[in-house]
């Protein structure tokens, strides 16, 4: 080999190396970081992983929203047609969060089942409806329309 | 009978691109100057007929013609002027013919600066945008239609997202756009370049400006976003590494690399078929970008298959476009150019290693982006990729980038000394540190180690960019050239940025509280007093209204008055915020929802941001700098004297760059 090919070969190396490292550290922070989806069924087969901030789906169920009076602290019910879930919250919720409404909360359960979030997501737009909720509805065999 | 004014002019337009793609082409091939002579007019028609259908919308808009969908389902007899004409691009099918009439209008900035090109190789560029147009007109016209009629026309329109009626979002799809847009010429340039079977140095100097301009906007784009974001959306954040953000990120960290890249083409004649992969990929991101949010696929994975046609249009397209382009790029590119050998210590390495972080950092954003729909389509589970990833990849990959780059501009080209470029930084280096510890540390009291690694980071990156101003500025009778200007203050402006982004993560306070009126607030020495909750009236809207008095101490320093909207159509509820910006902080408050009608107790939320604005400051010097590094005289002078001698080339190495 001529010296310019060596360092070519070693340059080339190095960004082989580099880019592999770099890669490899993405996958292991994706692994970490990644939410998996689930919805009020899912949550009652036990059918999710455990120990992990999870991402739960679904409508807000009718009447289950209780606004403490001196506090921020919310409660209400996600639900799927099948299966409720308790969620509590304490914060500000968006604006179009609303009862029969798209919400997707981020957060853990705990001893109590309780889902805890730490983040509730509505989405900007109102006929929007989160893609994941909308496909754990059809599959718990309560479909509804996407622009409500 | 005007909207098919539209509709006729929008076919015309796509005729005329036909044309443009193929005859000036067959004519570049054959060398046959009679057939190239087209090409200049039917760019001017193809412009004319794209602004001509453009303005029939705003003309619909203007004149609330609710018989043409798109202005029904975008507009309403209550909205105001303003926001009608810019409600022209606020949804799919008007963005795209925004789309269209920008592409049409850089053909004819290329049109009119490309005189001095060799005609074959102007020609061939023009060709191509006029191919890429013909995609985006067929898209439009097959399936997204602006000018589709509802018969007989509803009373009133719907109403344009309330969201989007705000001042930051008139100008913010337009400057994407451009940016986005822009890099078509860059990419025509490349395929040119590739269908000829050779890059020359000049070339890539014609396209310098250019890409410039285009990452230029783009930047100024992606910035105005996210401060709208900030002010508009009520959440307080500036990005939020949503894969509608990320969308337009990705073109621009690419467009980052090709500018630099392009640099090391011109100057040096090295890595020519990495700068042409670039542009091929700059352009790529930007059509993934539009068409990702633009179809609804990213926010939405059912849109695909609740529109096929849409969805199989865009995967038709992005595989002709990027996969044509690849394959001309496997063929072509191992002969295009012959370049120059450089030493490990050389500019050269510096600007390579720009480009391979910012390459592997948008193949970062881009698989981030792109797993959760590879993941569902699979079948395999339903996740979402969220801020932990693409934070921690960003410190990981943006942390050596900031250490490096005052050390790029220092190096010379082909080879150089560790040593050399070293010295007259060590000062910098110390000061950054000192001065970093003492301000972050002492005199704002933020004690992290972010706040602490930004400043001395940003401090690092202004202090050695002001050393290399002075080792440039040494033995020179004149000012730097503006192409240098350009860029010590986008170097500048990422210390800047980076400090903003510091002290926004490390030090921002943040508190969600329940307020009656007559209550105070306290937070680090802000008091943030209730005085009422009063009802207010705007032309579409109504709203509840927080009236707030901000004292410091016992000084009152001003009224803040959040608003909590409900627009008369469609009912939609919207925040609007109350900010008070400053140099070094930030004051903002944001309406919750009312959570006790006998108190009239409202859940508030509070913010105190230190040095956001310098988030923003920094991206704008970015834009700035890459405008003033285009306005050079050197690409425009250049060009003329190539007018009148046509066969001159460069000097390679003259090296007006080179320091000392």
């Amino acid at each position: 080999m001529t010296p310019t090919r060596r360092k070519r070969l070693a340059i080339v190396m190095l960004i082989v190396v580099g880019v592999s490292t770099a890669t490899a550290i993405a996958v292991t922070t994706m692994n970490d970081t990644i939410l998996f989806f689930v919805s009020p069924t899912d949550v009652a087969a036990e059918s999710y992983p455990q120990d992990r901030r999870l991402r739960l789906g679904g409508l807000v169920a009718a009447e289950s929203v209780q606004q403490a009076s001196d506090s921020l602290d919310v409660q209400f019910a996600v639900t799927d047609g099948n299966h409720d879930v308790q969620v509590a919250y304490t914060g500000i919720l968006p604006d179009l969060f609303r009862e029969g409404q798209g919400v997707i909360a981020h957060g853990r359960f705990d001893a109590q089942g309780v889902f805890q979030a730490d983040e509730i997501l509505a989405r900007h737009d109102e006929t929007y409806m989160p893609p994941e909720v909308m496909r754990a509805l059809e599959e718990a065999g309560h479909p509804i329309e996407a622009s409500m | 009978m005007i909207p098919e004014l539209g509709q006729i002019s929008l076919i015309l337009a796509l005729i005329l691109a036909i044309l443009l793609a193929t005859v000036p082409m067959i004519g570049a091939w054959k060398n046959d100057e009679r057939l190239m002579a087209m090409a200049p007019s039917l760019v001017i028609g193809h412009f004319v007929f794209a602004l001509m259908a453009y303005l029939v919308l705003t003309v619909a808009f203007i004149n609330h013609d609710f018989t043409v969908t798109y202005v029904a389902m975008n507009s309403n007899l209550l909205l105001p002027l303003a926001y009608r004409l810019s409600a022209v691009w606020g949804g799919h099918e008007g963005s795209l013919l925004l789309w269209i009439l920008m592409l049409a209008g850089w053909m004819m900035a290329v049109l009119m600066f490309s005189r001095a090109l060799p005609k074959v190789y102007r020609t061939r560029v023009l060709s191509v945008m006029g191919m890429v147009s013909i995609g985006f007109l067929l898209f439009t016209l097959l399936t997204s239609n602006p000018f589709d009629r509802i018969l007989p026309g509803p009373p009133d329109g719907q109403d344009l997202n309330p969201l989007l009626q705000d001042p930051g979002m008139i100008f913010h799809p337009p400057l994407l756009y451009m940016g986005y847009v822009g890099f078509a010429v860059a990419f025509g340039f490349a395929i040119a370049g590739l269908l000829g079977g050779k890059v020359e140095r000049d070339w890539v100097r014609w396209s310098r400006p250019w890409t410039l301009i285009a990452w230029a906007f783009l930047t100024a784009g992606i910035t105005l976003g996210s401060w709208w974001a900030y002010y508009e959306l009520g959440w307080g954040g500036w990005w939020f590494w949503d894969p509608v953000e990320n969308a337009s990120f990705i073109p621009w960290l690419i467009g980052t690399a090709l500018i630099h890249s392009q640099a090391v083409t011109e100057k040096r004649g090295a890595f020519p078929a990495w700068t042409v992969l670039l542009a091929i990929a700059a352009f790529s991101m930007s059509l993934l970008g539009t068409f990702l949010v633009r179809s609804g696929v990213l926010t939405s994975v059912h849109a695909f298959a609740n529109d096929p046609e849409r969805g199989l249009f865009i995967l038709a397209f992005m595989t002709v476009v990027t996969g044509g382009a690849l394959l001309l790029y496997a063929l072509r590119a191992p002969r295009i150019m012959a370049g120059e050998g450089f030493d490990f210590i050389s500019r050269e390495t510096a600007l390579m290693l720009n480009n391979l972080f910012f390459a592997v950092s948008a193949g970062m954003v881009l698989l981030g982006t792109l797993y959760p729909l590879v993941s569902d389509f699979m079948g395999w589970a339903q996740v979402s990729v969220g801020p932990p990833y693409f934070s921690a990849m960003f410190i990981l990959l943006m942390t050596p980038i900031v250490m490096l780059i005052p050390l790029g501009p220092m190096s010379r080209w082909k080879k150089d000394d560790m040593g050399r470029i070293v010295k007259p930084l060590v000062a910098s280096f110390i000061a950054s540190i000192v001065l970093g510890v003492v301000i972050s540390g002492f005199m704002i009291d933020a004690w992290s180690l972010r706040a602490i690694t930004g400043w001395i980071g940003g401090l690092w990156l202004i202090f050695g960019t002001a050393s290399y101003v002075r080792t440039a500025l040494r033995g020179r009778r004149r000012g730097l050239p503006r192409h240098q200007i350009g860029m010590i203050m986008a170097h500048a402006g990422i210390g800047v940025f980076v400090i903003g982004v510091a002290m926004v993560s490390s030090s921002t306070l943040q508190r969600d509280v329940r307020v009656e009126p007559g209550q105070t607030v306290e937070i680090e020495g802000y008091r943030f007093q209730l005085n009422e909750i009063a009802s207010v009236k705007g032309s579409n809207w109504i709203a509840d209204e927080a009236r707030f008095t901000v004292f410091r101490g016992d000084r009152e320093l001003y009224d803040m008055n959040p608003q909590k909207r409900r627009y008369h159509r469609g009912g939609q509820i919207m925040t609007q915020v109350a900010l008070r910006p400053g140099f070094t902080r930030d004051l903002y408050i944001a309406m919750g929802s009312r959570l006790d009608d006998a108190t009239n107790a409202w859940s508030i939320r509070i913010h105190i941001k230190p040095f956001v604005r310098w988030i923003w400051g920094g991206a704008l010097l970015l834009a700035l700098g890459g405008v003033v590094s285009a306005s050079d005289r050197r690409y425009w002078r250049e060009r003329r004297a190539e007018a009148s001698k046509p066969a001159q080339p460069p000097v390679p190495g003259t090296g007006e760059e080179v320091p000392a």
